[in-house]
């Protein structure tokens, strides 16, 4: 029987020669990913179920990544860290990235497959919405909650429904204006916030194929946007350099089946698709950045795991580079990592966090910070109703701290484009 | 699971995402912690801007400032219901609060697995639009086995869409017990 990469990878999962959409499976876990918000939780349900002196199914196979509460001074956040610390050394987990240590990372999406966690043909499950980030790997990664992460923990396994696949293609080549971010709110404005719910969101063609895996991961990161239970790439040797060269263990390609069935597919010409913006209060409220020229801005944010990878700065810089914000503009690395490389990569001779900080930008610490909100005192949170624009990936009402705040989900060139004319602008305008 | 569900109806719009449901600064409770476990409940649905919420009048909020939760049953909601973040917290929220089902026309899968594997409430699927239909405040019944609404304050009754696949899982309780009484979990 033709399957998609989705039902092949749950298929082996399942130890069955095939699976099809539409069926429930259990599926054995190869990595299950857990952060500072979910993980207290999970853990709390696991020795609850499991008794208080369980074991993790393999605590090689668990990776822990504080991510998303800090650099804050809240009490319970710091406490949360504290119960993940206790669990790993309580069960020998090695794959922890301690705050305050050599070893801490950031976001937990981007450092996954810094760290070798990400591998083709694998099943991944984690405790956060954008778990479908790791997709970009051609594996299959999903978000999912405490009480299953918890069951994960101490069975090794979990229920899924097989989904069917939507495919994207992408025609052409990529031009300079334009990055997946716009690619993405491009598709979700398509299909909606609701559009592929349950399903698989496969994107190929040769323009997705060009792409470095930093922007496969930021088509793959936003399908849960679009209600997506997960995104993949078929692996290409730009998978294979980008995993092989963060991990030694062994895994298995995994690609569609010649005459697999597909729920849907949709052909875009790259060159005819424009610098995209989604306008407040959700995703696929889509607009050209052109169109709304006259949106006047408080501030730009340029983070999170959908647009504060090494990528994403680099393009920042190129319009940042000898010119002024004219706003409030936050510069969040997603990871320890891409904070070093704001250091070492250049455009130009100069350093990004050169440019950043001649342009009048504030660079924080790498984690989530204001992405969603957080503690009063997180960097770049919105403590007033202000109109900010964003890498970010959601604009729910409140999303990034006030109520009636309002964000504008745009790439990162469009953001700093914006940044330096204080209204939302067409990165063709200043490049 | 119960057979029977009747109480107060609180009616949202379409998408009501994870950080209406629970703000994210209320993330640091653990819920393990039977106190803090508590305060999901305080502040479940306090994210819903004002004029959307309990519709169709909206400004009528979930948990009434320095009230106690506990006033409905039984949520209303449109179209991608639990859209978002993957926190638990969020059917946790609404089960503290005292809700025992959310009917909507859809759910983001997330919350769906989330309601159901965690055992917190019972996520209905309509296949009508409800919203308009069903005011704030009217009193409902469910009959769950039946797959059917009874709005008491109109005398209109509702045909939901059968729970399928999930039935098991909720008449075990959570994905633990259905687990261990299928013989996955030893
Ligand atoms: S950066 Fe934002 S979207 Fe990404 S994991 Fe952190 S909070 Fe979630």
């Amino acid at each position: 029987m033709a399957m998609t990469m989705t039902e092949k990878i749950l298929a082996r999962a399942a130890n069955r020669d095939a699976v099809r959409a539409g069926e429930n499976v259990w599926v054995d876990v190869d990595v299950l990913l857990t952060h500072d918000v979910c993980g207290p939780g999970t853990i709390g349900v696991f020795y609850e179920n499991f008794g208080r002196d369980a074991k993790v199914w393999d605590p090689d196979k668990v990776v822990i990544i504080p991510d998303h509460y800090i650099f804050t001074a809240d009490a319970k956040a710091r406490r949360n860290v504290d119960i993940l610390r206790e669990f790993v050394a309580e069960q020998g987990i090695r794959h922890y990235y301690d705050p305050g240590t050599e070893r801490y990372k950031g976001v937990c999406h981007v450092a996954l497959p810094e760290e070798g966690h990400a591998r083709p043909g694998e099943v991944l499950f984690g405790t956060d919405s954008h778990t479908c980030t790791a997709g970009a790997f051609g594996e299959f990664a999903t978000g999912i909650g405490n009480t299953e992460a918890g069951f994960v923990l101490g069975a090794g396994k979990l229920w899924v429904k097989v989904p069917e696949t939507m495919r994207f293609l992408f025609e052409g080549e990529m031009p300079p204006y334009l990055m997946a971010k716009d690619l993405i709110l491009h598709i979700i404005g398509d299909i909606g916030v609701d559009g592929a719910t349950y399903r698989a969101m496969e994107f190929a063609g040769q323009g997705v194929h060009a792409l470095n895996i930093e922007e496969r991961m930021t088509l793959c990161n936003m399908g849960v946007e679009a209600g997506g239970k997960n995104g993949i790439i078929a692996p290409d040797s730009v998978t294979l350099d980008a995993v092989q060269a963060r991990t030694d263990k062994p895994f298995t390609v995994v690609r569609n089946d010649p005459g697999a069935t597909f729920h849907s597919e949709r052909v875009y010409d790259l060159a005819r698709l424009e610098p995209t913006v989604a306008k407040p209060h959700s995703p696929d409220n889509r607009a050209a950045a052109r169109e709304l020229r006259d949106v006047k801005l408080d501030r730009a944010y340029i983070g999170s795991c959908t647009g504060g990878k090494i990528t994403d700065f680099l393009a920042a810089a190129r319009v940042l580079k000898g010119r002024r914000t004219a706003i409030d503009t936050f510069i969040v690395p997603a990871t320890t990592r891409v904070l070093g490389a704001l250091h070492t990569e250049r455009v130009g001779g100069e350093t990004l966090a050169e440019i950043f900080r001649a342009a009048g930008c504030q660079i924080g610490q790498a984690s989530c910070a204001a992405c969603l909100g957080g503690p009063e005192d997180t960097f770049g949170r919105l403590n007033e109703p202000l109109r900010c624009i964003s890498t970010t990936n959601r604009n729910f009402p409140g999303r990034m701290g006030h109520k009636e705040g309002e964000v504008f989900l745009a790439s990162p060139l469009t953001a700093a484009a914006s940044a330096v004319t204080g209204r939302i602008t067409d990165p063709r305008e200043v490049l | 699971m119960q057979d029977n569900i009747r109480g107060r109806a609180y009616v949202l719009g379409d998408d009501v995402d994870t950080d209406q449901i629970i703000p994210a600064h209320y993330l640091t409770y653990n819920p393990a912690i039977p106190e803090e476990r508590r305060m999901f409940g305080v502040y479940a649905l306090s994210g819903v801007p004002a004029a959307r919420a309990g519709l169709p009048e909206g400004r009528r909020p979930f948990v009434p400032e320095g009230g106690e939760p506990g006033e409905y049953r039984i949520v209303v909601g449109g179209r991608n219901f639990g859209c978002g973040s993957s926190r638990e917290h969020a059917p946790l929220a609404l089960d503290e609060a005292g809700v025992e089902a959310v009917i909507a026309e859809s759910y983001a899968r997330i919350f769906f697995r989330n309601s159901v594997n965690g055992g917190y409430l019972i996520p209905f699927e309509t296949p009508t639009r409800l919203v308009g239909e069903i005011r704030t405040g009217d009193d409902v019944e469910l009959d769950v086995r039946e797959h059917r609404l009874t709005n008491h304050t109109t005398g209109r009754r509702y045909e939901l869409s059968p729970l399928g696949d999930i039935l098991p899982i909720l008449e075990a309780g959570d994905i633990f017990a259905y687990a261990r009484a299928a013989g996955t979990l030893k």
